[in-house]
């Protein structure tokens, strides 16, 4: 199953999206300019899903590029435009305080256990759908619909209420109403 | 590769893929390349012409018979020029920009099919660049990434009028997107695929089946003006409103990075029109006489005289439609279009299930659209008062209070 993965084109693609996620996640924090450093983090998001393409997840790559590349990434950027990189912060003191060893121990946690799953997990199942197998010609979309749709109806839309929610929040937070003088003595 | 037979005939040979099909899928890429790349000059061509005519002038006509040529004669004159680049500009992404606007115009089209299909060598050849199984996703993608070329043009020009220019076209952009979205779900509903191609088939038992008919025409016309605000072509082309931002985003653009903008912005406007075609119109579907060897021929005709008419419907759009003010367009789109596209994608979904299903489901979306009506009203005859603020949530204020108090003390 594992060798008959392997095919020159595979290993290809895989080469390619795994270059564009490293390259782009590591300019993400290497690069000064927020607004460069946001177009690396596309470019990590591009090579996911090339990644996803590979693994016959259609949908999930181009709902990976509409929704985190073409909204997302697109409402960070309109945040840093309005902000202004121009004026560049010097920051001259320490801003974490304490938090870089946290931060150490936090990484060696994680790569210690994504090493310990792969020693102790397969590392690669050769399954391309864990729900169903995929039959010619219905496609992925049919199987990932139902599946959202029966098995995880809850979870779905519990999300979509948790969404909803966040975003109502968001709306009173920001919401400013125009100043009357009553409103100021209360 | 094997999963490339779920859609594409050309890849069921047993997931062997020989010479002939590797020569088959370049000779595809580099038609639509050609195709593409001759109807730009075609449609600037065809763009002065019908609005000289419209105007009462005479438009292009030194350059090849009828002035052809002289979309060949301006590019060379485009590409002869200086390139500049402003000393503000940030230098990487200013010349990144134009790129990230002509890659997904050119990928866009390959969606498009322009015809049925042919046998080539005992291979079945799809008349479409590429039918992935994320189909017309690939569209939304597309434009979503050109959202980038736009915006940071304007951004890493390092001028005030082009910054503007983009941070209005992205927010035109994305608030469009939405609508785009779901009049596409609609689509996708009543074919029961994503593929373009199965788009286009189940359209083809006439007239009747078209999706401007089958649907209903409302999402027709909300994809009509959505796809015209992402095009940023009149009316809504505040992103280059020569009267307010000099020239929109790519105003310190010269040279050949101004000539890929403008390459560009006509290939996405013939691309739309295809989809247009594509997607409400039955795409090649038409009628066609029983012609031996030249059956093939006739699909082809459809499809450009449909893209041709909707390619003039935009240049008749610039002609005679004043450009909308940028809160009327976020206006339309947020409060007008979204809810629309909203609320028949659900009343297709009812009907999909049984006609009672989408009677129950126009009442609901009927009484959600008063409901609306009512809000709508309600918060532009609406007065401030201390009723209208929320009380305080326990005994510290939030955040958006001290926020507000001190942010207010001067203002008024």
């Amino acid at each position: 199953m594992i060798a008959a993965a392997y095919t020159t084109p595979s290993v290809l693609v895989f080469a390619t999206s795994a270059l564009l996620i490293l390259v782009g996640a590591i300019g993400v924090i290497a690069v000064k300019n927020p607004v460069h450093a946001a177009l690396c983090l596309i470019m990590t998001l591009i090579g996911v899903a090339v990644a996803f393409v590979a693994q016959s997840a259609d949908f999930l790559a181009a709902v990976q590029i509409i929704v985190y590349a073409g909204a997302i990434v697109v409402l960070f950027l309109f945040v840093i435009m309005f902000l202004g990189v121009d004026r560049r912060e010097h920051i001259h003191f320490e801003p974490l305080v304490g938090q870089r060893a946290f931060a150490a121990v936090g990484v060696a946690i994680t790569v210690g256990g994504l090493i310990a799953l792969m020693a102790k997990s397969h590392w690669v199942s050769g399954a391309t759908s864990v729900t169903t197998k995929l039959s010619a010609g219905s496609g992925n979309v049919h199987e990932l619909g139902t599946a959202v749709f029966t098995t995880y109806l809850f979870a779905f839309e519990a999300t979509a209420a948790l969404l909803i929610i966040a975003v109502v929040g968001a709306v009173l937070l920001a919401r400013r109403e125009r100043p009357i003088q009553s409103e100021k003595e209360a | 590769m094997s999963w490339l037979a779920t859609t594409d005939p050309l890849f069921t040979n047993s997931g062997h893929v020989g010479l002939a099909i590797i020569v088959i899928v370049v000779v595809k890429m580099l038609l639509g390349l050609g195709l593409l790349m001759t109807s730009v000059i075609l449609m600037i061509w065809f763009e002065r012409k019908a609005i000289s005519d419209m105007q009462s002038r005479i438009g292009p006509q030194r350059w090849g018979p009828f002035g052809l040529l002289q979309t060949l004669a301006d590019g060379l004159k485009l590409i002869l020029k200086e390139d500049l680049i402003p000393s503000e500009a940030d230098r990487t992404v200013f010349k990144l920009a134009p790129f990230l606007v002509l890659v997904p115009a050119i990928i866009t089209f390959g969606l498009v099919p322009i015809g049925g299909t042919l046998t080539i060598a005992g291979h079945k050849v799809l008349l479409q660049v590429a039918n992935p199984p994320m189909g017309i996703l690939l569209l939304l993608a597309m434009s979503g990434i050109s959202v980038y070329g736009v915006m940071l043009a304007g951004w890493s020009s390092g001028s005030k009028y082009p910054l503007l220019s983009s941070v209005r076209a992205s927010a035109q952009m994305i608030s469009y997107e939405a609508a785009l979205g779901m009049t596409i779900v609609t689509v996708v509903l009543v074919t029961g695929s994503l593929s373009v191609h199965n788009i286009v088939t189940s359209q083809a038992d006439g007239v009747w089946h078209w999706n401007l008919i089958r649907l209903g025409v409302v999402p027709f016309v909300v994809f009509v003006i959505a796809i015209t605000a992402e095009l940023n072509r009149p009316p809504f082309d505040v992103v280059e409103a020569e009267s307010e931002l000099v020239g929109g985003f790519h105003t310190e653009y010269s040279s050949f990075r101004f000539a890929i903008f403008f390459l560009a912005e006509y290939m996405n406007t013939i691309t739309m029109s295809a989809i247009i075609v594509t997607l409400f119109l039955g795409g090649p579907a038409g009628w066609a006489p029983n012609v031996a060897h030249l059956k093939w021929l006739f699909p082809i005709a459809w499809f450009l005289v449909k893209t041709v008419g909707f390619a003039f419907c935009y240049i008749w759009f610039r002609a005679s439609l004043p450009r909308f003010r940028y809160d009327q367009l976020m206006d339309l789109g947020w409060k007008r279009l979204i809810p629309l596209s909203l609320g028949w994608m659900l009343i297709v979904a009812g009907f999909l299930v049984a006609p009672g299903w989408g009677f129950m489901m126009g009442a609901v979306v009927l009484l959600a659209y008063s409901v609306l009506a009512r809000a709508f009203s309600l918060g532009q005859t609406r007065e401030v008062g201390v009723d209208s603020v929320l009380p305080m949530v326990g005994a510290r204020p939030l955040p958006g209070e001290v926020l507000r108090s001190s942010s207010d003390e001067g203002s008024d």
